[in-house]
């Protein structure tokens, strides 16, 4: 049978990819929208039996990270497999597919005054891309990535075969958390289907906190007084962007009259020129604009090297988690983004932190290493060698080639 | 002496050039000291024990492990409660009791860096002069090694708000199973290995140093035990603080068994004539805590509570404590022994699954004592027998694997926090069907393919990891002995 042929047998949604659906130009010859997990495993299936490189996409917001597939002969869609499958609210935990946008999971959550406490830092991202990807904001600093939300995982494997980790609950310590594994595994071990995640409950009232600082030594002063103070904030970021010196945001959360409180004493610790808002400052948990966007590992006593680091040109989002992101614009050519990584990665090694490139221009792709040093590389390929023993799955998109 | 034998003593004389003779232990008095851990059901005289020093030693040892063909099994302070550090008669246990040094107190990064034998609360103690702790607090924490609560992902009283040690360790240097020593990373780049690596129970590798997250100690900690005429009062009240989005750091509770229990071993004095009581903690800046707390005491009363005692200080905290830490040795004192189990349930299936408990222990005859982590569904069903009567044990021990089956039956899991290891193992395909166990068992494939590292603990069944999916040539020698399956 035709490949095509056997892709539809099992689909009714299956079409010949188009031009501008290419990843990073490499355009899929086929595109299929599974109708649900059962279809999307029989797509695996079908595409295992057929030998076909496959790459997922779900809201297409970070299609354009990572490297280009080595090849891609089919992409599988995950968008009609958008149900919200379970909310237990009494349990504080939600079920849903892959393909569900992250903003329509925290509408239907918010119903019944709960959140899942991940930001959304591009608007429509869905469940899978944000797990594939491990895309986290601000609010990192007190509730984590995806891998410390998701407490359950479904997967279809290269072959086909679907397969399940973790559960419905929250505590588990049955088996292994092939959840925690597939955050961040950007569509090379499983198509991830569906994903259980525990909620929190909708704060009552929040106050951001913010005020410009004269430079890097303050900001880190400042951000220390509030890590180190009892605040327990939501959020704790610092910004720069060309021009500009460095400015603080602190998120705090909770009932109305712990929230005057707590942003009072922050007021307190981060000066005179702080002020308080019930609104998030414009800009907050956005990636920093540039056409090289750059995530930074970056421990909380990094922050004057890490800032020290920058380019002039460059603009830089950076929470006391520990993680950031830097933006570098197109006028820089190869050379000098090439420059400025490895000057932010040297800044950054003393610190057991590094910088890895989420996109980049072609041409910056081909000058630069998008990953630097991946420590334990060999066991990730035989990790990734188990479960894809074809390289069937985002071919070469991944860290070492993988 | 058999070719094991042979074995055991030629690396014992290895191990002796290596780490020299007191750390190396071959006399079988001695050896018995680590039949087990804190699970005694399971037990096996390892047929080596080592106590390096360093990931180097350790290194060097699972080399000579791989080369002989010989399994070993790490083993932190065994008071593991699944036999996730049983060893093996014909292995060498490798005890990590002497690797217990802090090296590194990081304040202005909220973290350190510890040896794998560092106990628990040792690091608490470490850092409370700088204002932090380490948050995962097992019941065990006066004893167990940090490396014990990575393998295990251990958890403890306050996870419900602070999560488990996955969410407090930043990063492990670890010697992989080929006897490489690898450091593995949150938020670095590539593969969450780390991830994977805490809580699977030793069987990826050893950890020989941990990076791990300090916490902020809170600026108000409120206590207080109500108590209900039933535990379905309780399990209301329980309801009601989540539904009103209280996250309290902790909510205990107790059924009349365990309470009268605990009052005869330690008596703790909890209201007399009380059906369950609840334990609620709130910690974080003190402003939140008087708000949340003022709400939880209102809707304890709401949902029946009869008596009410808050805690006015340290000590009157640890007294409320006392009989919930005590609870599990208490039982001791009103059964001659007793099987405890862990399981765990949606919170919102609570009532139905405790009233199910209640019929199958009057159907059976046996005798159970509720102890839960109620905030998160973590039931700790103490299962009583007399050892000294004939099929008791085995009565007890059906009555403990149905309560399992109820925890699967409702969407729950059969363990959340003291692990898999040996002891459930055989539970595992009751929640997970084959294809799942596979997908688990990639990973140790791709970790350890040799398949030395901590055998036989967690899957049923090992998966035999050398070959290409789809590619079968004739019978695996392992299948034909049937010591294993494919699938």
């Amino acid at each position: 049978m035709q490949t095509v042929d056997a892709l539809a047998k099992v689909c009714a949604d299956v079409r010949p990819g188009e031009p501008e659906e290419g990843v990073l130009g490499v355009v899929p010859r086929w595109v299929a929208a599974p109708a649900d997990v059962a279809e999307a495993a029989e797509v695996m299936r079908v595409a295992a039996e057929h030998g076909l490189a496959v790459v997922p996409r779900g809201g297409e917001t970070r299609l354009d990270w990572g490297l280009p597939p080595h090849r891609c002969d089919l992409l599988v869609d995950t968008r009609r497999l958008d149900r919200v499958v379970e909310h237990a609210a009494g349990d504080l935990v939600v079920t849903a597919q892959a393909g569900l946008p992250m903003r329509r999971l925290a509408e239907a959550v918010a119903e019944r005054g709960q959140r899942l406490s991940l930001d959304v830092p591009l608007a429509g991202s869905t469940v899978g891309g944000t797990i594939a990807t491990g895309a986290a904001g601000p609010l990192r600093l007190l509730y984590g990535a995806p891998r410390d939300l998701v407490i359950g995982i479904t997967i279809v494997r290269a072959d086909g075969r679907t397969a399940r980790s973790g559960g419905k609950v929250v505590k588990n310590v049955a088996g292994y958390d092939l959840g925690r594994l597939l955050c961040g595994s950007y569509g090379t071990l499983g198509l991830i289907v569906e994903a259980t995640f525990r909620l929190h409950p909708l704060p009552s009232a929040c106050a951001y906190v913010t005020s410009p600082v004269a430079d890097a030594g303050t900001a880190h002063e400042a951000v220390q007084a509030v890590l180190h103070s009892p605040v327990v904030p939501s959020a704790l970021q610092c910004w720069t962007s060309p021009g500009q010196g460095p400015a603080l945001g602190v998120l705090v959360e909770g009932v109305p009259d712990g929230v005057a409180a707590r942003a009072a004493h922050v007021a307190d610790l981060l000066g005179p020129r702080a002020a308080v808002a019930e609104q998030a400052p414009h800009g907050w948990g956005a990636y920093p604009d540039g056409t090289t966007l750059i995530e930074v590992n970056a421990p909380p006593a990094s922050l004057p090297d890490l800032l020290g680091a920058l380019p002039p040109e460059a603009a830089a989002v950076w929470s006391a988690s520990g993680h950031g992101h830097v933006g570098l614009p197109g006028q820089m050519g190869a050379g000098d983004v090439a420059s400025a990584l490895a000057k932010l990665r040297g800044a950054l090694a003393p610190h057991d932190g590094g910088a890895v490139v989420c996109y980049a221009p072609e041409g910056v792709r081909e000058a630069i290493d998008m990953w630097g040093p991946v420590p334990a590389l060999s066991l990730m390929r035989r990790v990734k060698d188990q479960f894809d023993p074809d390289h069937r799955l985002s071919p070469g998109r991944f860290a070492g080639g993988i | 002496m058999n070719g094991m034998e042979q074995t055991l003593r030629a690396l014992a004389e290895r191990f002796t050039g290596l780490l020299g003779a007191d750390a190396v232990i071959t006399d079988p008095v001695r050896l018995r000291t680590y039949e087990c851990d804190g699970l005694t059901a399971h037990r096996a005289v390892p047929g080596l024990v080592v106590l390096p020093d360093s990931a180097e030693q350790i290194a060097e040892i699972v080399r000579a492990c791989v080369a002989a063909g010989v399994p070993y099994v790490a083993r932190g302070s065994g008071t593991g409660l699944s036999g996730g550090a049983l060893p093996r008669t014909d292995g060498v246990l490798i005890v990590t009791a002497r690797m217990r040094r802090v090296l590194e107190i990081d304040i202005p990064n909220r973290r350190a860096v510890v040896e794998p034998g560092v106990i628990n609360l040792d690091v608490t103690r470490a850092v409370r002069p700088y204002g932090y702790y380490f948050a995962p607090d097992p019941s065990s924490q006066q004893i167990c090694s940090v490396g014990g609560n990575v393998a295990e992902n251990s958890g403890g009283a306050h996870c419900l708000k602070y999560g488990f040690t996955a969410h407090h360790v930043l990063a492990c240097e670890i010697v992989t199973p080929d006897g490489e020593i690898a450091t593995l990373r949150a938020g670095g780049p590539g593969y969450d290995l780390l991830g994977a690596f805490v809580g699977a129970e030793g069987t990826l590798g050893i950890t020989t140093k941990i990076t791990v997250r300090l916490t902020r100690l809170p600026e108000a900690v409120r206590t207080l035990l109500a108590a209900f005429d039933t535990i379905e009062a309780g399990g209301a009240a329980v309801s009601a603080i989540i539904a009103a989005g209280v996250v309290p750091a902790a909510i205990e509770m107790m059924d009349a068994l365990s309470i009268e229990a605990a009052e005869a071993a330690v008596g703790c004095g909890y209201p007399p004539g009380a059906g369950a009581v609840l334990i609620v903690e709130l910690d974080g800046p003190a402003a939140e805590v008087e708000h949340q707390f003022a709400e939880v005491e209102r809707l304890c009363r709401k949902a029946g509570a009869f008596e009410i005692r808050v805690a006015a200080g340290d000590a009157e905290r640890a007294l409320i404590w006392k009989g919930r830490k005590s609870a599990f040795a208490a039982v001791g004192r009103i059964s001659p022994a007793y099987i405890v189990q862990d399981g765990v349930i949606p919170r919102t299936a609570l009532p139905e699954v405790l009233a199910r408990i209640d019929e199958l222990s009057a159907e059976s005859g046996v005798r159970v004592a509720n102890v839960f982590h109620a905030g998160d569904g973590n039931l700790h069903p103490l299962v009583l027998f007399d050892d000294a009567v004939p099929g008791a044990a085995e009565r007890a021990e059906e009555v403990s694997g149905a309560i399992l089956d109820l925890c699967i039956e409702h969407g729950g899991s059969i363990t959340g926090e003291h692990g898999v290891g040996v002891d459930k193992a055989r539970y595992m395909p009751r929640m997970f069907n084959e294809t799942d166990l596979d997908t688990m068992q990639m990973v140790r494939c791709g970790f350890d393919p040799a398949g030395l590292c901590n055998p036989g603990k967690v899957f049923p069944t090992p998966r035999l990891c050398g070959e290409v999916p789809g590619v079968r040539r004739g019978v695996h020698p392992l299948v034909a002995q049937g010591k294993a399956e494919q699938f």
